[in-house]
C-alpha cells in the first residue's frame, strides 16, 4: 500500500537559545533543579506595566544560527504579539516575529548531500508550564510555573522537503549538530532544548502536487520523530487506500500508545491578532555586528568531517562518528595534536586512526568528550607512553580508566603501579625458562614443532610478569629458547 | 483649623525651603497628607501611603540633619497616578479587576522621585486603565473639579488634577495617551504636559496604549512642571522605546522669558466646527498676548487631523486589547468562578466579565475585532498610514513654526453625568489632543481664561519631539504675563458639599 504512496513532511523545530538569562528580562534562563517559579521577575509573569528589553546576546546567537544555515538576514526584523489567552503565557501574548522574521531561507545538508532549504527562522520567547498533577496524584485545580516563560528561542520552519521519517530524524541531527558547533544552543532534547512539530502529508509517488496535510505535535525525542511519522505516514495512506479523505488538523503524538491522535479541531479556530509589539523597536542587524559573528563562525560539522576524511585519512564512517559531536571532534583534534608532538615520527594518518579507535572505543563508552576529566594532552601521553614501546596496548587500556578515575598522569600511574614493560632480555628469557619447565607438554609440543602451542607458553610468561613483559620479545625468545 | 502656608506654595519653593532648612520635609508632606485625608469628597485619591509618606519625609529630615545632600523635590508630597506603579501601594488603575493588588516593584519615574527625595503622598483617581475623559469611568467613582464639585475634572488624569488644584497636593504624575493629562489641566486650570514619547520611561506605567502612552506632571505652575520633568525624564534600560538626551535640567531651559521672534501659528482645524465660542475667544486672547510678548503668530494647517480621532480610537483600541490580557484572573487581581462547571473559560469570562467596566470592555472588543483576520488591513494598518500622514503634517508645520497654539479641549469642563450616556461626544472631548500624540510630539495646555461660569480655560501649546524646553519656557512666560489665580477651594475651610448628583 505505501509503496505507491509517498510522504511529504516539513518540519517546525524550536531551539533554546544558549543564554545565561531570559529572552526580555535578566531572569536565570536555565530553571534545571530549581524550585516552581524560582526564575521569575515582573516582566516575566505580565506584572502590570512591566516591559521587554531585548536580550542582546540571544540576537547574536539568532544570527549565528541565521549564518551557519545560510539564511538571510534582513536589515530589521519586527516583533510581533501573538495573542491567545492560556494560563501558561502570562501577558496574554507570545512576543514572537511574524511578517519579518529575522532569517529568510537557508539549508541544511543531509548526510547524503541533499539540502532541505529552510522557510524562515524567527525568535521568539517561550511560555511557561501547567502541572495538573503532583507525581501520581491529579490535583482537582492546576498549577502555573512560569520558570520557562521568557526563556529564548528560535523556530526554525522547513520547507516540505523531508520524504521519510529517517530522512526527517537525519535532519534533525544535522541541525542539531551546526547549531552545537556554533553555541547556539546545547539542544538537549531531554530539557526541551530542541523541540519538534511535523507537517505531514501523503501524495502518490512522483506526484507534484501537495496533500492534505496534518500537523504532530510533541515529538520531544529522536525516536519519536521517526515512530511517531511513520506513524502517521500509514495512517494517511490507509486513510487514502480506503477512499477517504485526510483532514487538516492537528495531531498529538501518544509515545505510550504509539499513535497520534487528532486534537478535535480545537487549534484551528485560533485567531492570533499578530501585530507589531509597540514595546520594542525593530531588532536591527548591524552589518558590523554579521560580521563579528560570521568571523566566529567556527569550522561547521560538514566540512569539519569532508577535512577528517581527506586530511586525516579517516573511514567515512569514522570521521561521521567523530564530528557529530563539537566537543567530540575538539577533543580527538586536541589529542592528535599533542599526540603528533609525543611521537614526532609517527605518520599522522597512523596516529589518527589509533585515537579514532581509542576515542570510540574508550570514550563515548564512558559518556563522551564533555563527560571525560581526562585533558586530551594526558590521552595524547598514554598513546605516546604506548607508541615508544614504555606499556603495552593492553596496559594502555588498564591505564585510561585509572586516569578518567583519579586524574592523574599516564607515567605517573604507569609508574605507580609498576607497569612499566620490561624489555630486559635476560629477565624475559628467565621467565621464558620458568614457563617452560612449568609447562612441559606445550614446551614438548612446540619442540615437536606445533606452533600454536607457543601460544600458552606466551600466556604464562606474561602471568609471570604481571603483563609487563615485552609481547615482542616474549615472541622471539620463545622462538629462539625453545627447540 | 488654618491651613499652613505651604498648601499655596510651589513645588519649587517647598523644596528650596526643606533643602535650606527653613522648613521640615515631615512638616511639609504631613500638611498636605492631613488635607487629602480630610477632603475626600474631591475623590482625587483611591488610596493614600499615610505611614509611608511621612516616615520617608523623616528620612528626607534626618538626611538633611546628618549633614546629606537633598534632591531637587526635597519634601515635595507628590500625587501619583493609580496606573503608575508605587512598590506596596494599591495599582487599581481605577478598575475592580485590580482591586487588592499592591505593586510588587515601583515605576522608573517615581524611583526617581524619590531619589530626589519627593514623597509619594498616595495613589490618584482616574477612568479605568486610562479609559475616559471625566474620571467617571473610574470603579471607585468620580473624581470632582474643585472649581465647581458638579463638573468633571476631566480625565482620564482627572485625580491627579483635581488634587492638585484642591491643594491636595503640591504636584502630581499623570498619564497622557490621547489627552489624559492636558484636558484635565485644562478642566482644573493647571499646567498639565505630554512629553515627547520615549522622554519619560514607561516602565511601571500600565500599559493602556503603548506606542502612546507617556507620564507628566500636572502642576500649579509651569516652573512645577519643568522641575518635575527634569526628575522624571531620561532614558532608562528598563524601557526599550525610551530616548537619551532625554535627562536635562528643563527648569533651567524654561528660563529667560519668550524668546524673542517665537513663532507661534494657530492650526486653522482646531478653530473650526465645535469649538465652544467661549474658549475660542480665550484660545484667541491668550494668542494676542503671545503677540504682545514678541511672538510672531502665524496660520498653520494640520490637513490630515480629521482623520486624527478615527486613528487614535484604533491604534489605542488594538493596543489596549492585547495589553489588558494580562488581566485575566490567573497571577493577580479579582478571580471569579463561573455559572456551572469550573472551566478555565469560564474563569476568564467571570473574571473579565465582573472585573472590567463598560468602557473598558467596549475598547477591548474594538480593538479585537480591529485586529481580526479579515480586518487588520482595512482598520489596523489603515489607522496607522492615518498616524504617518497626521505625523507628517506636524513636521511640515513645524518647518513654519516653532509652536503650535490651539485650545486644549473644545469645551471647559463638562457637568458630571453629561456625557456618560454618549460615548463619541466624550471622545470628541479628546479631539485636540489626540493629533499630537499620535505625532509623537510634547505638548503642554496652560489655564489662559475662564468661562462665564468661572471655569477654567485651557489652552495648548504643540512642540515637536524634544521641544519641552521651549514649550516651558513659553508657558512660563504666559503665565508670568497672565498670572492665573488659584483655585478657590484652596481657601475654603471644607471639601465641597456634595447632593443633587446625577
Amino acid at each position: 500500500m505505501s509503496a505507491e504512496f509517498e510522504p511529504v513532511i516539513g518540519l517546525e523545530v524550536h531551539v533554546q537559545l544558549a543564554t545565561a538569562t531570559k529572552l526580555f528580562c535578566a531572569c536565570p534562563a536555565d530553571g534545571a533543579g530549581k524550585a516552581a517559579n524560582a526564575n521569575i521577575c515582573p516582566v516575566c509573569t505580565g506584572q502590570p506595566g512591566a516591559l521587554p528589553v531585548l536580550n542582546r546576546r540571544a540576537a547574536e546567537l539568532a544570527f549565528t544560527a541565521a549564518l551557519a544555515l545560510g539564511g538571510k538576514i534582513p536589515a530589521r526584523s519586527v516583533f510581533a504579539r501573538k495573542n491567545y489567552f492560556y494560563p501558561d503565557l502570562p501577558k496574554g501574548y507570545q512576543i514572537s516575529q511574524y511578517e519579518e522574521p529575522f532569517c529568510a531561507g537557508g539549508s541544511v545538508a543531509l548526510p547524503g548531500g541533499r539540502a532541505v532549504r529552510l522557510t524562515r527562522i524567527h525568535l521568539e520567547e517561550d511560555a511557561g508550564k501547567l502541572l495538573h498533577g503532583v507525581g501520581s496524584e491529579k490535583l482537582a485545580h492546576s498549577l502555573v510555573d512560569l520558570n520557562r516563560a521568557g526563556v529564548p528561542l528560535i523556530e526554525i520552519v522547513t520547507e516540505p522537503d523531508l520524504r521519510s521519517a529517517e530522512e526527517a530524524a537525519d535532519f534533525l541531527a544535522a541541525l542539531k549538530a551546526v547549531l552545537q558547533y556554533c553555541g547556539v544552543s546545547r539542544c538537549d532534547m531531554e530539557k526541551g532544548e530542541l523541540r519538534c512539530d511535523a507537517n505531514i502529508s501523503v501524495r502518490p509517488a512522483g506526484s507534484r502536487t501537495l496533500g492534505t496535510r496534518a500537523e504532530v505535535k510533541n515529538l520531544n525525542s529522536f525516536r519519536f520523530v521517526g515512530d511517531a511519522l511513520d506513524y502517521e505516514f500509514r495512517r494517511q495512506c490507509a486513510v487514502l487506500a480506503e477512499g477517504g479523505r485526510v483532514v487538516q488538523e492537528t495531531r498529538l503524538w501518544d509515545a505510550d500508545a504509539g499513535v497520534t491522535e487528532g486534537m478535535r479541531g480545537k487549534e484551528e479556530a485560533h485567531d492570533y491578532r499578530y501585530f507589531p509589539d509597540p514595546d520594542l523597536p525593530p531588532l536591527a542587524a548591524a552589518p558590523e555586528l554579521l560580521e563579528r559573528l560570521r568571523i566566529g563562525l567556527p569550522e561547521l560539522p560538514a566540512a569539519r568531517r569532508a577535512r577528517f576524511s581527506a586530511a586525516l585519512g579517516l573511514s567515512d564512517y569514522d570521521a561521521q562518528v567523530l564530528t557529530a559531536d563539537r566537543s567530540l571532534a575538539d577533543y580527538f583534534e586536541a589529542a592528535l595534536e599533542s599526540a603528533a608532538g609525543e611521537a614526532p615520527e609517527a605518520p599522522r594518518a597512523a596516529l589518527a586512526k589509533a585515537l579514532s579507535n581509542w576515542v570510540q572505543s574508550e570514550m563515548l563508552a564512558r559518556g563522551g568528550a564533555e563527560a571525560c576529566p581526562v585533558p586530551p594532552a594526558r590521552l595524547a601521553g598514554l598513546i605516546g607512553l604506548m607508541l615508544k614501546g614504555t606499556i603495552s596496548g593492553r596496559i594502555a587500556k588498564e591505564i585510561f580508566p585509572r586516569m578518567w578515575d583519579t586524574g592523574k598522569a599516564p607515567a605517573e600511574l604507569v609508574a605507580e603501579l609498576g607497569m612499566t614493560q620490561v624489555s630486559d632480555a635476560e629477565q624475559v628469557a628467565a621467565w621464558v625458562a620458568e614457563a617452560a619447565a612449568e609447562n612441559p607438554k606445550a614446551a614438548a609440543d612446540l619442540r615437536a614443532g606445533l606452533e600454536k602451542a607457543a601460544g600458552a607458553l606466551v600466556g604464562a610468561v606474561m602471568r609471570k610478569s604481571q603483563g609487563r613483559a615485552n609481547p615482542a620479545l616474549v615472541q622471539r625468545l620463545i622462538k629462539e629458547r625453545i627447540r | 483649623m488654618i491651613e499652613p502656608d505651604i498648601i499655596h506654595s510651589q513645588a519649587v519653593d517647598i523644596a528650596r525651603r526643606v533643602r535650606e532648612g527653613e522648613l521640615r520635609a515631615e512638616e511639609a508632606v504631613g500638611a498636605f497628607l492631613e488635607r487629602a485625608r480630610a477632603r475626600r469628597e474631591w475623590g482625587a485619591f483611591l488610596s493614600l501611603r499615610e505611614d509611608a509618606a511621612l516616615a520617608e519625609a523623616r528620612a528626607v529630615d534626618e538626611k538633611r540633619r546628618r549633614g546629606g545632600r537633598l534632591g531637587r523635590l526635597a519634601g515635595v508630597a507628590v500625587a501619583v497616578k493609580d496606573n503608575i506603579l508605587v512598590a506596596g501601594a494599591p495599582a487599581t488603575c481605577g478598575s475592580r479587576i485590580l482591586e487588592g493588588y499592591r505593586a510588587p516593584y515601583s515605576a522608573t519615574a517615581v524611583e526617581r522621585v524619590m531619589a530626589e527625595d519627593g514623597v509619594v503622598l498616595g495613589k490618584t483617581n482616574m477612568d479605568e486603565f486610562g479609559m475616559g475623559s471625566s474620571t467617571e469611568n473610574s470603579a471607585f467613582g468620580p473624581a470632582r473639579n474643585p472649581w465647581d464639585a458638579g463638573r468633571v475634572p476631566g480625565g482620564s488624569s482627572g485625580g491627579s488634577a483635581a488634587a492638585v488644584a484642591a491643594g491636595l497636593a503640591p504636584l502630581a504624575l499623570g498619564t497622557d495617551t490621547g489627552g489624559s493629562i492636558r484636558q484635565p489641566a485644562a478642566f482644573c486650570g493647571l499646567v498639565g504636559l505630554k512629553p515627547s514619547y520615549g522622554t519619560v520611561s514607561r516602565y511601571g506605567l500600565t500599559a493602556y496604549a503603548s506606542s502612546l502612552d507617556q507620564a507628566g506632571p500636572l502642576a500649579r505652575s509651569a516652573e512645577d512642571a519643568a522641575l518635575c520633568l527634569s526628575v522624571i525624564a531620561g532614558h532608562d534600560p528598563r524601557d526599550a522605546t525610551s530616548l537619551r538626551g532625554t535627562a536635562r535640567d528643563y527648569l533651567a531651559e524654561s528660563a529667560g522669558g519668550l524668546p524673542a521672534g517665537l513663532r507661534l501659528a494657530l492650526p486653522r482645524e482646531y478653530f473650526q466646527e465645535g469649538l465652544d465660542p467661549e474658549v475660542e475667544a480665550a484660545v484667541r486672547g491668550a494668542a494676542d498676548a503671545f503677540a504682545e510678548l514678541g511672538a510672531r503668530l502665524g496660520a498653520a494647517s494640520l490637513p490630515h487631523t480629521r482623520h486624527a480621532l478615527s486613528a487614535y480610537y484604533l491604534v489605542a483600541t488594538c493596543e489596549a486589547s492585547s495589553n489588558l490580557a494580562r488581566f485575566d484572573g490567573v497571577r493577580f487581581g479579582t478571580r471569579a468562578a463561573g455559572e456551572g462547571p469550573r472551566t478555565l473559560l469560564g474563569m476568564y469570562e467571570a473574571s473579565r466579565g465582573r472585573g472590567l467596566g463598560p468602557e473598558v470592555k467596549r475598547r477591548i472588543m474594538l480593538g479585537t475585532f480591529a485586529l481580526s483576520a479579515g480586518y487588520y488591513e482595512a482598520y489596523y494598518l489603515r489607522a496607522q498610514k492615518a498616524r504617518a500622514r497626521v505625523r507628517a503634517d506636524f513636521a511640515a508645520a513645524f518647518a513654519q513654526a516653532d509652536l503650535l497654539l490651539a485650545p486644549t479641549a473644545p469645551t471647559a469642563a463638562f457637568a458630571l453625568g453629561e456625557k456618560t450616556q454618549d460615548p463619541l461626544q466624550m471622545y470628541l472631548s479628546d479631539v485636540y489632543t489626540v493629533p499630537c500624540s499620535l505625532a509623537g510630539g510634547a505638548a503642554v495646555s496652560i489655564p489662559c481664561g475662564r468661562t462665564r461660569a468661572g471655569g477654567p480655560i485651557g489652552l495648548q501649546l504643540m512642540a515637536p519631539p524634544g521641544g519641552e524646553g521651549l514649550l516651558l519656557r513659553a508657558a512660563r512666560a504666559f503665565l508670568a504675563a497672565r498670572p492665573f489665580p488659584e483655585c478657590p477651594a484652596l481657601n475654603a475651610a471644607a471639601g465641597p458639599a456634595l447632593g443633587g448628583l446625577p
